[in-house]
Order: C-alpha cells, then sequence, then structure tokens
C-alpha cells in the first residue's frame, strides 16, 4: 500500500514542513483515518456528493468527436457537470467535511486557476465554515470571474503578490498562514501536492472519478478502456481517474503537462519534460528548477496547470513506467478548446483542452475498436474571456 | 568540540548566555556580509546564522523574503557562501551556523555539502524545512564531517517529538518561540516559559529561542529562559534600511552591541 506510514512513494513524497506544521499533520491524518473508518461519516460523504455535488457524472460516448478523429471510440468523464464547474469540489467538500469534524472553525486555501478556490468557498458556505483563499495577483487577473465568484460565496480573497503571482506563491502564503494560525484552521489543499497526508487523502478523495468510469465503461462497452488520458497540473483529476485502473494492466495511462510556448521556448510547465528531483512545499518531487535548486518560473495559459512541481505519487509510477507523460502546447490546448466546443457543444477548462489536445493526437492512431477515457476535469466558462482575447475576439 | 559547544560552555561558565545573529548572505552582496560578520562579532554576537536564499522561502515573513530576493538578485549561491565562511575564517573564529532550504542542500548534494561546509569552516546547519524524520541523510554526512545539525521545534510540539528532535540535534536546539512565520513582533509569546521548561526536562542540550524578538528588553526576557536567543529580521531589516549608506556596519554593529547588553544584564 502506497504511501508508506511516513508518506513515501518510493523515493517521492514525505513530510518536508517546518515543525510547527508537523502535530497538526499528524492529526489531520489521525482524523483522516477515523473519518474513513466511521459508517456515518462515509454514509454523509455519499450523500453529499449524490445530492450536493451531483455525482455520479456522466462518462459520456463524444460520438461526433469520434467520427472526426477517425479512430478509437471516445468517452469523456463529464466532471464539469460537477457543482461549480470542476473536480476540485470532490476534494474540497470532503476536506471541509474533515475540518467540521475536527472542531475548526476556519479553512484556508490556495487557488490557480481559481477552480479549487471557488470549490473550497463553496463548501465553507455549505458547512458553516470561515474561508480565506491565497491566490496569486497575475491569476486573479486572469480568472477575474472565479475570484468574484469567490466573493458572492463569502470567502475572503487575499491576493498575493510574490514571485510570479501564481499558484506556486500562493501556496508558499497559505502554509505562512496555517503555520501562524495553526490553531482552529484546516489548511484545504487542492490537490495530490504538498506534505503527507495530503497527496494520499487527496487522491483518495478525488478516486471517485475513476470508481465511476470503470463502473460506467463496463456498462457502456462491457470492457475496461485502453487508454486513459487526463491533464496533470498538481495532478489531482489524474490521479482521481488512473488510480482504481492501477491494477488493470491492460489500460494504458497518460498524463498530459502544460507545454506552454513549447520546451525548447524554457516557458512551460512540463515538470517531467524539463525537470529533476527536488524539495517544494513539503514534497519530494519533479521539480522545475535551476541547477542551484531554485525554483523556475513557469508559463502555462491554463492557470491551473501553471505550477513547477508535480504530485509525487505521479513521479512513482512515472519511473515505474505504469503511467506516461506528455504535454500539450498553449496552441495544441486552444486548439482543442475550440474543437470540441464546435463538435460537442462542451466549452472546456482550458486545463482539460490540454487532456484533449492529446486525444486529438492519439484516437486517429488507434483502432475503431478501442476505447479512450478522458477527462474533462472542468468547464470552461471561466476562461472565455481569456480565450477571446488571444483569439483577438471583442464581444 | 566544535565551536558551537565550545562556545556555550565557555559563556555558561561566565554565566552569560549565547546572541546568535541571523544575516543574509549576499543581501545586499556577499563583500558587505564578510563585514557585517566582523561587525555582528565585534558588536557582541556570540554565534553567526547565515541565510542561504530560497526562491521560496516559506518559514519566513516579508522582511527575510525581501532580503532572499536581494541576495538571489546579487547572484547568491550555496558554493559562493561556502567561499566567504572559507575566506572570513581568516579572520574570526566565531561559530558559523548555515540556514538554508532542503532544496538548495539537497540539489548541491548532501554528502557534497556536509564535506565542503566542513572544509570551509562551516560549524552547523538549520534547514526550517527538514524535521528530523526526513533528515537521516543529512544527519549522517553531518556527522561524519562534524557539522552540528540543528533541529527546531515549535509551540505544537509534544514530548515525542521533543524527544525525537532533541536526539537529532547537535550543538543545540532551536525554539520556535510561536507559531508564525520569521519577523519582527511587538510582543514576545506566552507560550516561552512553559515550552522551554518542558524542553529542557527532556533535553540536556543548550536552547536557543527565536523567531519574533527584535530588541534588547525582549532579548533580555527570553535569555532567562534560555541558553541564547535568535534575532534574524530586526537585524535583516536595518540593513534593508541601510543599504546603499556607510551606514550599514555601524548601525548594525549597534544592534548587536544592544542586544548582547540587554541579554547578559538579564543572564
Amino acid at each position: 500500500m502506497l504511501p508508506d506510514s511516513k508518506g513515501h512513494f518510493g523515493p517521492y513524497g514525505g513530510k518536508y514542513v517546518p515543525e510547527t506544521l508537523m502535530a497538526p499533520l499528524e492529526e489531520l491524518e489521525a482524523a483522516y483515518r477515523s473519518a474513513r473508518r466511521d459508517k456515518d461519516f462515509r454514509k454523509k460523504q455519499e450523500d453529499y456528493l449524490k445530492n450536493y455535488v451531483g455525482r455520479a457524472t456522466p462518462l459520456y460516448f463524444a460520438e461526433k468527436l469520434t467520427k472526426r478523429l477517425g479512430g478509437a471510440k471516445v468517452y469523456l468523464k463529464r466532471e464539469d457537470l460537477c457543482h461549480t464547474g470542476a473536480h476540485k469540489i470532490n476534494n474540497a467538500l470532503c476536506q471541509a467535511m474533515l475540518a467540521k469534524r475536527m472542531g475548526k472553525k476556519r479553512v484556508i486555501a490556495e487557488t490557480g486557476a481559481g477552480q479549487h478556490g471557488v470549490a473550497t468557498a463553496t463548501a465553507a458556505a455549505f458547512l458553516g465554515l470561515e474561508c480565506e483563499v491565497y491566490m496569486g495577483t497575475e491569476d486573479m487577473r486572469r480568472q477575474s470571474l472565479n475570484v468574484f465568484r469567490m466573493k458572492l460565496l463569502g470567502a475572503k480573497v487575499i491576493g498575493v503578490d510574490n514571485g510570479s503571482r501564481t499558484l506556486k506563491d500562493a501556496i508558499n502564503e497559505a502554509i505562512r498562514d496555517w503555520v501562524t494560525n495553526v490553531e482552529g484552521t484546516n489548511y484545504i489543499m487542492g490537490t495530490v501536492f504538498g506534505p503527507h497526508p495530503y497527496p494520499m487523502m487527496v487522491r483518495d478523495f478525488q478516486s471517485v472519478i475513476g470508481k465511476e468510469a470503470r463502473r460506467q465503461i463496463m456498462k457502456a462497452e462491457g470492457r475496461l478502456p485502453d487508454r486513459l488520458i487526463a491533464c496533470v497540473g498538481g495532478g489531482s483529476n489524474a490521479m482521481g481517474l488512473f488510480y482504481p485502473f492501477l491494477k488493470d494492466k491492460e489500460v494504458s495511462m497518460t498524463g498530459v503537462e502544460a507545454g506552454g510556448e513549447g520546451i525548447e521556448s524554457g516557458r512551460h510547465a512540463a515538470r517531467f519534460a524539463g525537470g529533476s528531483i527536488g524539495v517544494l512545499q513539503g514534497t519530494k518531487s519533479y521539480l522545475l528548477q535551476s541547477d542551484k535548486g531554485q525554483v523556475l518560473e513557469t508559463h502555462s495559459i491554463s492557470a491551473g496547470l501553471d505550477y513547477a512541481s508535480v504530485g509525487p505519487e505521479h513521479c512513482f509510477y512515472k519511473d515505474l513506467g505504469r503511467i506516461g507523460y506528455t504535454y500539450a502546447t498553449n496552441d495544441e490546448a486552444l486548439d482543442a478548446f475550440q474543437l470540441i466546443s464546435r463538435e460537442e457543444g462542451i466549452i472546456p477548462a482550458l486545463e482539460s483542452s490540454h487532456a484533449i489536445a492529446e486525444v486529438i493526437k492519439a484516437a486517429p492512431k488507434m483502432k475503431s475498436n478501442e476505447v479512450i477515457i478522458a477527462n474533462l476535469s472542468g468547464r470552461g466558462d471561466k476562461d472565455v474571456n481569456q480565450v477571446s482575447d488571444i483569439l483577438g475576439v471583442k464581444f | 568540540m566544535n565551536r558551537i559547544e565550545k562556545r556555550f560552555r565557555a559563556l555558561a561558565k561566565s554565566d552569560d548566555k549565547a546572541l546568535i545573529a541571523y544575516i543574509m548572505a549576499g543581501d545586499p552582496d556577499l563583500e558587505t556580509t564578510g563585514e557585517l560578520i566582523l561587525a555582528l562579532e565585534e558588536g557582541g554576537a556570540d554565534i553567526i546564522e547565515l541565510g542561504v536564499p530560497f526562491s521560496d522561502p516559506l518559514a519566513d515573513g516579508p522582511v527575510i523574503q525581501r532580503a532572499s530576493e536581494r541576495a538571489l538578485a546579487s547572484k547568491t549561491s550555496l558554493k559562493k557562501v561556502l567561499g566567504l565562511v572559507k575566506d572570513i575564517r581568516k579572520k574570526t573564529d566565531i561559530p558559523i551556523i548555515l540556514m538554508t532550504y532542503y532544496n538548495i542542500i539537497y540539489k548541491y548534494g548532501e554528502a557534497d555539502f556536509a564535506s565542503h561546509a566542513s572544509s570551509a569552516g562551516v560549524d552547523g546547519v538549520i534547514i526550517p524545512d527538514l524535521p528530523p524524520e526526513e533528515g537521516s541523510d543529512i544527519i549522517g554526512h553531518c556527522r561524519s564531517n562534524g557539522i552540528d545539525t540543528i533541529f527546531l521545534l515549535a509551540p505544537t510540539s509534544n514530548d515525542k517529538r521533543i524527544r525525537k528532535v532533541s536526539l537529532a540535534s547537535r550543538g543545540f536546539v532551536y525554539y520556535v518561540s510561536l507559531t508564525g512565520v520569521t519577523g519582527v513582533r511587538t510582543a514576545l509569546s506566552d507560550s516561552i516559559k512553559p515550552m522551554t521548561d518542558k524542553i529542557r526536562k527532556t533535553s540536556k542540550r543548550p536552547l536557543a529561542v527565536g523567531f519574533g524578538i527584535s530588541n534588547a528588553r525582549q532579548a533580555a526576557e527570553v535569555a532567562a529562559n534560555a541558553d541564547g536567543v535568535v534575532v534574524g529580521s530586526a537585524i535583516v531589516k536595518l540593513v534593508e534600511e541601510n543599504i546603499g549608506t556607510k551606514g550599514i556596519i555601524p548601525a548594525v554593529k549597534g544592534l548587536a552591541s544592544e542586544l548582547k547588553a540587554g541579554i547578559s544584564a538579564k543572564s
């Protein structure tokens, strides 16, 4: 069973945090393990996921897209149909439930694209918790709609003006807040990253995606898929989809990182293509860093993938060769964004568009009796302003 | 016996406590850092804590964050800081501890770090994002090179953690006096007396207290319960305010002597 008792996935993961957080992390892990064993908690969780989040989300056969690509059958796991518009709510809601169970009155979160911030603000409103969200000011500019949504939901959004003013800097500030207000506050981490137990806990909360997809594809096709495709920022939607299939050797898996303006440009967030092992924000993982160990600035059109490191469990399965990793550039993601909008009437998030970009490359090379499941992790309403700016469309 | 242990023994003999002064190496440049080390020593500092900049200093407040940015802008690296320590060793025998985040050392190579630091004349290392649980490699390399590994305790540390941290530490144990990041505070944390009492029941090592201590009065108060007092942000702030002026060296020396006077008067 991974991770081991200290939170390691092979050489990755662990707990690289200031001493102040060691006891609270132990407390959080104990609370999580006890909640997991508690029938009432699980029942409530199931009820909320069904009636509040709207699960199960459909596994949708994208017939027109399949025809157009002329290869494998393409199914889309419709996480964009979750309440708040992305898979982030699966995790945020469960962690907020845990915070409440632990008697915490306040939750904090970091956010990149704003989806995890909105999900946390939503869960906090739903459960009656005080909520503050840290967000880089560059991301606030790119994702102004989500900033307003968080405020409507009663959360306080704190702009972070350090460094590249994106997700990494927001996490630093959220950790600094937690170190300061550790009594009474829980940190709701949005992805399979950070110190143990977050990578494990977030994976478990998100694996509802893969469990449903497995059941749904068996019903639709009578067999397992040949390939799973998901975008990887921190990697929570990918891990959520992949995890329940890891033991199925016939299912291949591809994580798609943000290629930005291309690897050779140096302006990207493809950790596996351009990074090396390092330690950032609580965990040992692949990291975009200089030869001196300074963390490099990243770049992606998608705020949710614009991050210098990646979940430690992804590194473990990359080394094993169990999960393959590739990247899609900004331009490829933009093409995918438009294609699936027109072909399927689904406007995807720019993050999810990276997964679709890989589908566009992979499906034509596969046979018509083969099956791909791609995780449509979020909807693109938040991105339309940015995309119209880039495409030079005025409305 | 290395320089840190010697210094604590000497202080204990004269019933005195240590002033541990933190500055960021390369802020604003390494030449100034060398002068500041000597000025701090003349002012009365007993031990120097030398920050090595990292792009993401998540245990630090705004003052030291800005210092890291200035130090990175002046192209300060771990290698260059080791070079500075080697040079300054010709002029001073004051104990020098490096403080930096784990990734800097990990990327440099833990074995190389310990051996290079040792030959440069570094006495100890503090890594604020490395608890002993993840530190077995660096502890091993530092032990075999005579570098003290100083781990931290916090107000949230329970008895089990106090034992673990004390066991892994050499030189002294560093108690972080508050829940929070580094920085100047107006009031001291109430936890200092009960927590230092508690730590002393378990740990026989010298105990230094840091975070949020910025003036002679606070330093004196803390010194009553500790063997050493760490002052960082207050000094770094003074450096920041005097960058580009001739006043930087005397200002820092002046603060060090005020702090040391406070500490010695109360001990």
